[in-house]
């Protein structure tokens, strides 16, 4: 810690740093652009300007650019002197020459950037007489919009694209004062998190696609904290809602999860919520039709059907803990199934036993971007898990800080930092069936197919520790793999491991895990990070449900069965499905969304969606995390929980009652210890501060005594929540709430999103108060290392036999996500990926159309070829609505359609 | 005495002096051209709707009777999808007509809006739409703005350079 002085006043900073930094995080105003916290400094856009003095005699001192300047001791500096607040008032003259005169239909107005530094400089007026410059927008896809006119060249939206999350799509073109930022031609932006543009822009150039189609300006928007559901990494979100809809999502910044970005899925994947297949009305069959109910007469009749006989339970990876707990309850623990294969089921178990017995250090995703060497085992994580992909992409920035520093290039310096360490690639190693995404930046992919990968990982853990169990019989050629890798692995202070749900292998987890036993030493902790494929998976497993797979064929099915926000067509085949279900005399759903499973109901009850409803996800690394209603749903949707409450009360006559989430938390930690930390995420509802509530809607929501007025002039009494210590109106506290119901970032002059800086404890670190969540698993100190025993290998594939391996896609296999319209737009058509070799043997082209057959079925689909997969693969696209294919990773052939 | 007196002469005088009661409604009461009544939306030169639903009248408002929701035509033309005034709440103090960047919404001298149903008050966007441009003449947002719509290309709006020729390499 050193000495500055700023404008008169002694501070106390951290030698090194950069100043603006500094400045910002102790609350000072310097207006920038081209800073941002997760990518540093470029100097740029030259607003942050700030006056040096020498010493304290020097009375002129010199303008310096604050974003590249270190802190140094007893450092004297000026933010207030006149002639550099004309300096930065003459920066943005300068920028608003060419920007055209927009704000009024730019859908960044009202929470942008460049507005706010405008006010802040102080300029008002165009001077200049001569003609604005123009370019042409181009297409960029369903997701971004581009508007290049409003363009001040401040390079973030390339740094982003391109050096943080590792596109190479878009680009900077032309020179002098004509720079353009976009693509070489129009065409849908590759990269998956193009949506964190709308963010990282700091002005309309680029906005987002899908709130475009029902404009709201960020003033309008009722929001709440809430979580992604469209993945088990559990993203903290920001979703909007307007009359009812709801019009977007927004990165909501946690520090140990997602920091300042969502990916592509998360972010426009909510528009499913606003469709017509929504299920919002109480129904029960008559017949062969669903009709209308009221809630007096469905609780009635499911009062009747249920009384008799035995009831199953089928709970959901989708729904919240809260909402599966109530399901648990409501039909008896010996009765409640997870709703999941059998193939998950397992996984699921295996990997809860890993986290509780074993010695195994599970990361944060912040602490996997510290890792100095990763192994990415048999997994594409950019699709089944892909915020995770950009922070393993950020481990090539750790390893270049580290060399940048030798020659004394600063951290924050991050363009200086990427250059010095021209072409490096990040201490990682993939290894694979196909070509993904993470290759580019990794120092080593090998392509192999899974099994073989299973055993690849086996094999590294027993070269890494001989305590390992071995594994005899491998393809020569991979003892160098093998020593490279395990002297990698050995080097290193904080190796990672890294796999997920995609690859459908149980025995994957069982060999990360033995790698990640066999690094576990005295001096060191190795990572294991393993993506499960829900947003709750964790918070179902941890319930314990039973395996549905068990009792699917043997026809012992008692009369009842209810389902929770479940598609049992996703997890079975269809043909055991439809047997199931016909086994059952009353089926009744409770979800808010149609699917295969709805047509089997014989009484359905609406649910909210996550941005409707209030609960608790945990996430694949045990984070338990809570949401709130953005908004309450029209009657008669409700949380699941509530609903099954509601039942409960009605058919035994007692229990479930519950008024609001904290009663039945309470009730819910009373049964199961480990979900303790549940009741802490946030404040309870009684919670106020200065005997107010925090506001939902910002204080300058708009039109509150006319949105309602054509229905009724007379307004209604705004609706309330039980659930959360938050009113639904701007009524309440509109300062810094705790960060765990912090819906908004406002703060004066900062509209932006920018404000954020502000809510922190410092720029770039955690929230303000900590971050929102808690781990509800930790590591075990039980230092006994414990290894899996080696499986049963397959054994090899027969002439013209191929393994079929799934091939999860972050546009398409999101069974919710791949409802809403943009993502359909950005979603491929079902294929299987094969070696050119394949084709050329079974002459097929890309495109045509294959026909796989395996297990005595058979699929078409279209083909597309990758040269450098491995050749006794055929990759199969996994979880898309056109075809489930729930049983893959198989064994099949593939052949060319004949044409009639 | 003498000023009762007085008191009764000046009251009977009175009925001589010129009237200042006006024959409202038979006779019209003719108000300044600034004067803040009824709200009206207005088109602009070329006939076309002025507002580009930009939210600023709605958070300008300050009881907040102003509602709308922004959409498009099909060459990105923004402009209300419905818009509503609940008159039953406005106070008439003229900041909407303040913040607006187009003219569009202005108050207009007419205040005989009294009505015997309050939900009468309501006024959509057929109801406050006039035909012409109202008080302000001349004014056209679209032709100042860089967006691109029917009819305008990029380049062509007042006091705009054609677009950037991407492919020139001249300094
Ligand atoms: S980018 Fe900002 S300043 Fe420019 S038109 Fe849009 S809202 Fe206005
Ligand atoms: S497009 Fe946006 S982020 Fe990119 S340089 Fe222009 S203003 Fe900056
Ligand atoms: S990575 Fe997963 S949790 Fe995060 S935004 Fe994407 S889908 Fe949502
Ligand atoms: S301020 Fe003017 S242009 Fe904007 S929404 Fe209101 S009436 Fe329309
Ligand atoms: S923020 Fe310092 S130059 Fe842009």
């Amino acid at each position: 810690m050193v000495n500055i002085y700023i404008d008169g006043i002694k501070y106390q900073a951290e030698e090194g740093k950069n100043l603006l930094d500094y400045c910002l995080s102790v609350g000072l105003d310097i207006p920038y652009f081209c800073f941002h916290p997760a990518m540093g400094s470029v100097g740029a856009c030259r607003l942050c300007a700030v006056k040096m003095y020498k010493d304290e005699n020097d009375t002129r001192g010199k303008i310096i650019m604050s974003c590249v300047q270190p802190v140094q001791d007893g450092m004297i500096i000026s933010i207030e002197d006149p002639e550099v607040k004309h300096f930065r008032a003459q920066v943005i003259e300068s920028l608003m020459n060419n920007h055209p005169h927009d704000c009024p239909i730019c859908d960044e107005g009202g929470e942008c950037h460049l507005q706010d530094m405008t006010v802040m400089t102080g300029h008002v007026y165009r001077r200049n007489r001569f003609k604005k410059r123009t370019y042409r927008n181009q297409y960029l896809g369903p997701f971004i919009n581009h508007e290049m006119n409003r363009c001040i060249q401040c390079y973030r939206c390339t740094r982003f694209y391109r050096e943080y999350a590792g596109g190479y799509d878009l680009d900077v073109f032309g020179i002098h004062s004509r720079v353009f930022f976009g693509r070489h031609q129009d065409g849908m932006l590759e990269n998956e998190f193009s949506g964190n543009l709308v963010e990282v822009c700091p002005t309309g150039v680029f906005t987002d696609k899908t709130l475009k189609k029902h404009y709201t300006r960020k003033w309008d928007l009722s929001t709440a904290p809430s979580i992604c559901e469209h993945c088990s990494l559990g993203c903290n979100t920001i979703p909007g809602e307007r009359y009812g809809k709801l019009r977007r999502i927004r990165n909501r910044y946690n520090y140990d999860v997602n920091g300042y970005f969502l990916c592509d899925r998360g972010r426009f994947g909510y528009e499913y919520v606003n469709r017509e297949t929504r299920i919002k009305k109480i129904k029960a069959r008559f017949g062969a039709e669903l009709q209308d109910t009221t809630e007096d007469e469905i609780l009635d009749k499911i009062t009747n059907a249920f009384e008799k006989g035995k009831t199953l339970g089928i709970g959901s990876a989708r729904a919240s803990v809260e909402a599966n707990y109530a399901l648990n309850k409501l039909v008896g623990a010996e009765n409640f199934y997870a709703g999941i294969s059998g193939k998950d089921h397992q996984i699921l178990r295996n990997y809860l036993d890993i986290l509780r017995n074993y010695p195994v250090n599970v990361p944060s995703m912040k602490e996997t971007e510290e890792a100095d060497y990763v192994l990415v085992l048999g997994e594409d994580i950019t699709h089944s898990a892909p915020r995770l992909a950009l922070s393993l992409r950020q481990t090539l920035m750790k390893k270049a800080m580290d060399e940048a520093a030798r020659v004394s290039i600063p951290r924050w310096l991050d363009h200086a930092v990427r250059e010095f360490y021209q072409d490096g690639k990040a201490p990682m190693t993939t290894i694979t069936p196909y070509n993904t995404k993470l290759d580019d930046v990794a120092s080593k992919s090998l392509r192999l197919n899974p099994h073989d990968t299973v055993k690849f990982g086996f094999l590294l853990a027993n070269r890494i520790n001989n305590d390992a169990p071995a594994v005899k019989d491998y393809p020569g050629e991979w003892d160098e793999w093998l020593d490279q890798l395990a002297k990698a692995l050995i080097n290193a202070k904080k190796p990672l491991i890294v796999s997920g749900w995609g690859n459908g292998l149980e025995e994957m987890l069982k060999a990360a895990a033995n790698i990640t036993q066999a690094l576990n030493g005295e001096e060191r902790k190795a990572g294991l990070f393993y993506a499960l494929p829900e947003a709750n998976s964790m918070g179902l497993g941890l319930l314990e449900g039973n395996d549905l797979s068990g009792i699917m064929e043997t026809g012992d099915a008692p009369e009842n069965l209810i389902i929770l926000e479940n598609d049992l067509y996703r997890h079975f085949d269809k043909v055991q499905a439809d047997k199931f279900f016909n086994q059952f005399k009353n089926i009744l759903l409770i979800d808010h969304t149609e699917t295969n499973t709805t047509d089997h109901a014989s009484f359905v009850l609406p649910s909210g969606v996550t941005a409707e409803s209030s609960g608790t996800f945990i996430n694949t690394e045990g984070r338990a995390q809570r949401f709130y209603k953005a908004y309450i749903p029209e009657a008669p949707v409700m949380d699941s929980w509530r609903w099954l409450g509601r039942i409960e009360n009605h058919l035994k006559k007692t229990g479930g009652q519950w008024n609001s989430l904290d009663e039945c938390l309470a009730e819910l930690v009373k049964g199961y210890t480990v979900f303790k930390p549940l009741t802490e995420l946030a404040p309870p509802s009684g919670f106020r501060i200065n005997g107010e509530k925090v506001a939902r809607a910002p204080h300058r929501y708009t039109g509150r005594t006319s949105m309602h007025a054509h229905k009724n002039v007379h307004e209604q009494k705004p609706p309330q929540d039980e659930d959360a210590p938050m009113s639904f109106t701007m009524e309440g506290y509109n300062g810094t709430p705790p960060s765990s119901l912090v819906s908004h970032y406002w703060k004066p002059g900062w509209n932006s999103v920018q404000a954020l800086n502000k809510y922190q404890q410092e720029v770039g670190g955690p929230m303000h108060d900590g971050d929102p969540g808690k781990r509800v698993i930790e590591p075990t100190d039980n230092p006994k290392q414990q290894y899996f025993k080696v499986p049963v290998f397959e054994t090899k594939t027969e002439a013209g036999e191929l393994y079929l391996t799934p091939v999860p896609h972050i546009f398409g296999s999101g069974e919710m996500s791949s409802l809403s319209a943009a993502i359909r737009e950005a979603t491929p058509e079902p294929y299987v990926l094969i070696h050119p070799n394949v084709a050329g043997q079974n002459d097929l082209n890309e495109d045509d159309v294959a026909i796989v057959r395996a297990n005595g079925k058979e699929w078409k689909l279209k083909v597309k070829t990758d040269d450098k997969m491995a050749d006794d693969v055929a990759g199969i696209t996994t979880g898309f609505r056109q075809s489930y294919i729930v049983e893959l990773p198989l064994k099949g052939n593939i052949e060319k359609q004949e044409k009639k | 005495m003498i000023s009762m007196l007085r008191s009764l002469w000046m009251v009977f005088m009175h009925a001589f002096k010129k009237r200042e009661t006006v024959l409202y409604p038979e006779k019209p009461y003719e108000l300044p051209a600034r004067y803040r009544g009824r709200i009206i939306l207005s088109r602009d030169p070329d006939s076309q709707e002025r507002c580009v639903a930009c939210y600023l009248c709605s958070v300008a408002c300050p009881v907040d009777c102003i509602s709308l929701q922004a959409t498009e035509d099909e060459h990105g033309r923004r402009y209300p999808e419905f818009f509503r005034i609940n008159f039953s709440r406005c106070i008439f103090c003229g900041l909407c007509e303040e913040a607006c960047p187009t003219y569009a919404i202005q108050l207009i001298p007419d205040f005989e809006m009294s009505e015997y149903d309050r939900q009468n008050m309501v006024y959509e966007k057929e109801d406050l739409m006039i035909a012409g441009e109202g008080k302000y003449h001349g004014y056209n947002f679209y032709k100042v703005a860089g967006l691109k719509i029917a009819g305008k290309d990029k380049g062509e709006a007042e006091n705009e350079e054609s677009p950037v020729d991407l492919n020139s390499l001249m300094p």
